[in-house]
């Protein structure tokens, strides 16, 4: 039905995400244009001076044709020229940038936990399918993956930082200037909060995926050969169950980029999160709007990745495309 | 080409291995297992608390009932939030607005997402194309944040909310469906069908729909999980349909600061919505494993 083989695949997918983004970018775009009446009065209120007015709309390029507005806002994107916050006066990337660095550093600490304890946790159910570890697993990460992050995030505050015991800090603040890793203790809770909203989704998928590979007749052959258990596990069926969820890892890393925001809210941690919540709350448009084209390019790389690591692990999925 | 794609997103790794069983069997396959029944009786009675809550709330949930963050009395049962508020009638008043709008959303989403997933699976040609790209734009953010740029244009009405987080879960729901239908349209009967010129609608209503109804059921409760915690989570940061409404989310961002000295603000409605997404959660899971055949007449699970 396709042709062009595997680097055509990568180029319709590399094009595809290309289009999706333009199209978010338009979608985005057009949530200012959406303001009902004037954009300016609807963002100062009411109160507003005529001369705050003018301003503003002359910072919002208010006077253009929409498409040139357009146009103005996604070349400036492309530059990393975001504007200017409306509620700080800061250009956006000034403001951002450092909270950027530290959400991106709470997503990394959670992926780098999360990951390798889904695979194992899966990989190991996967193995003594139906024994005491498989069943308890699976009811936790079935409890645990219908949670809410914050009401994970509230509940460990209750639990281990104030009502029951008071052993962490129930909130990670970071001077200004100051960096994440000063203070790990702080670190400690918003980890896990996102560690917990994680695991048990990827667990499920990693231990799916495992069984089916260990029910093989590859994996049959190799038993059969004398080969020790731990050897099959292993060398022969690990690999091959992690495919599927390369998939599911890049979701997840996508996901937690969605998680962060409510999770740094829950421990005023001040990440993009934060400044989404307060940019939606001061209807601080160029913020929100930097925000959601920074996160909608985030997943479509994210998910683009896994789709081209996926197919280049799975030898058998080449002969489909 | 969309292959990969489809297979991660179902959401349980089970659904993978749905058959066209009958839902009817399915459903009852699915009561005979525990973690069904835990999660269903969980669900009934908190929908009962929080739509008949109301009725037995001592105050009225924005009545001053004492000073801020009191200890429990005899006036409150559970304390005053950080206004005076009793907590227990807030609490009783709380999820009846998450409860009404998490369940239009899903609705909305499902219903949406099942139309646009029949038809892209059914068309087989440029139409699926286009449907499922445009899926692609709506899933390139997520559910949140969508709900959140909304919240920032408009401002956070409950229609918009309800809208916002059903057109997120449309995309997720369109995946599912398109990827269930998929093997049935490439069946006998519906090319019988189309054959004796069964008009377009009647095929996908009267002989796609019905074979795809389990992993839709599964949608259902899936997506109704996290609906719950979306509209719950957006109250909880602030964008609620009225700042000091009684709503579990609000009463959680409301008290929190105090805590330690009066938890019950925050611990009851934490706790409420933990039991009905764990109830929503454990029902969809039963139905997904009586969907797979999996358990299927074994009573424990």
């Amino acid at each position: 039905m396709h042709s062009g083989g595997i680097w055509g695949f990568i180029l319709r997918r590399v094009l595809l995400g290309l289009l999706v983004l333009v199209i978010v970018s338009v979608l985005v775009f057009a949530a200012t244009q959406a303001l009902p009446g004037d954009p300016a009065r609807a963002i100062l209120g009411r109160d507003a001076t005529p001369t705050s007015l003018a301003a503003l709309r002359a910072k919002l390029h208010l006077g253009q044709p929409v498409l040139q507005q357009y146009w103005t806002w996604v070349t400036g994107l492309l530059h990393g020229d975001m504007g200017n916050s409306l509620a700080n006066q800061e250009p956006v990337s000034t403001y951002l940038r450092p909270l950027l660095i530290n959400s991106a550093f709470l997503v990394f600490l959670s992926g780098i936990i999360s990951i390798p304890l889904a695979i194992g946790i899966g990989a190991y159910a996967a193995v003594r399918r139906d024994k005491a570890f498989d069943v308890s697993s699976s009811i936790l990460t079935l409890l645990l993956a219908a949670l809410p992050e914050f009401v994970v995030g509230v509940g460990l505050v209750v639990i281990f930082a104030t009502v029951v015991f008071q052993v962490l800090p129930a909130v990670a603040q970071i001077p200004p200037g100051g960096r994440p890793w000063d203070d790990l203790n702080g670190m400690v809770l918003p980890v896990v909060t996102l560690v917990i909203a994680v695991t048990p989704y990827v667990a499920r998928i990693m231990r799916a995926s495992m069984i089916e590979v260990l029910e093989s007749d590859y994996v049959e052959m190799a038993r059969l050969k004398g080969l020790d258990e731990s050897t099959v596990i292993v060398r022969h069926a690990l690999p091959n169950a992690l495919g599927p969820t390369f998939q599911v890892i890049a979701i997840n890393l996508a996901y937690l980029a969605g998680g962060v925001i409510v999770v740094e809210y829950v421990f005023n941690f001040p990440g993009i999160g934060g400044a989404l919540v307060d940019g939606v709350n001061n209807r601080d448009l160029p913020v929100v709007q930097a925000l959601a084209m920074l996160i909608a390019t985030l997943y479509v790389v994210l998910n683009l990745t896994a789709d081209i690591a996926t197919i280049l692990v799975t030898p058998r999925m080449r002969t489909t495309l | 080409m969309s292959v990969v794609t489809d297979i991660a997103i179902t959401p349980e790794p089970e659904s993978l291995t749905t058959t066209s069983r009958r839902s009817g069997s399915v459903l009852r396959d699915a009561l005979r297992l525990w973690r069904t029944r835990i999660g269903l009786v969980l669900v009934l009675g908190l929908t009962l608390l929080a739509g008949a809550g109301p009725f037995f709330a001592p105050h009225s949930p924005t009545d001053f009932a004492g000073p801020p963050f009191s200890n429990p009395s005899s006036a409150a049962r559970f304390g005053t939030d950080y206004l005076g508020q009793d907590v227990l009638s807030r609490f009783l008043w709380g999820g009846r607005e998450i409860l009404v709008m998490a369940v239009l959303a899903t609705a909305f989403g499902i219903i949406l997402g099942a139309i646009v997933g029949l038809l892209a699976a059914y068309s087989r040609n440029w139409l699926d194309d286009v449907l499922m790209r445009g899926m692609d734009v709506i899933l390139a953010f997520p559910q949140i944040m969508l709900a959140l740029v909304a919240i920032a244009t408009v401002g956070p009405k409950p229609w918009l909310i309800v809208l916002a987080v059903g057109l997120t879960t449309l995309p997720r729901v369109a995946r599912v469906t398109r990827g269930a239908a998929q093997p049935i349209v490439a069946r006998d009967f519906v090319a019988s069908a189309e054959a004796l010129g069964v008009p377009r609608i009647r095929i996908l209503g009267r002989e796609l729909l019905p074979n795809i109804l389990s992993p839709l059921m599964v949608e259902v409760s899936l997506r109704l999980t996290y609906s719950i915690g979306l509209i719950a989570g957006l109250a909880f940061l602030g964008f609620a349909t009225s700042t000091n409404g009684a709503n579990w989310g609000t009463m959680i961002n409301q008290n929190r600061v105090a805590v330690q000295a009066q938890p019950w603000g925050v611990v009851l409605p934490v706790i409420a919505i933990a039991l009905l997404t764990i109830g929503t959660g454990l029902v969809g899971d039963g139905i997904s494993r009586a969907a797979a055949g999996i358990d299927r007449g074994r009573s424990t699970g």
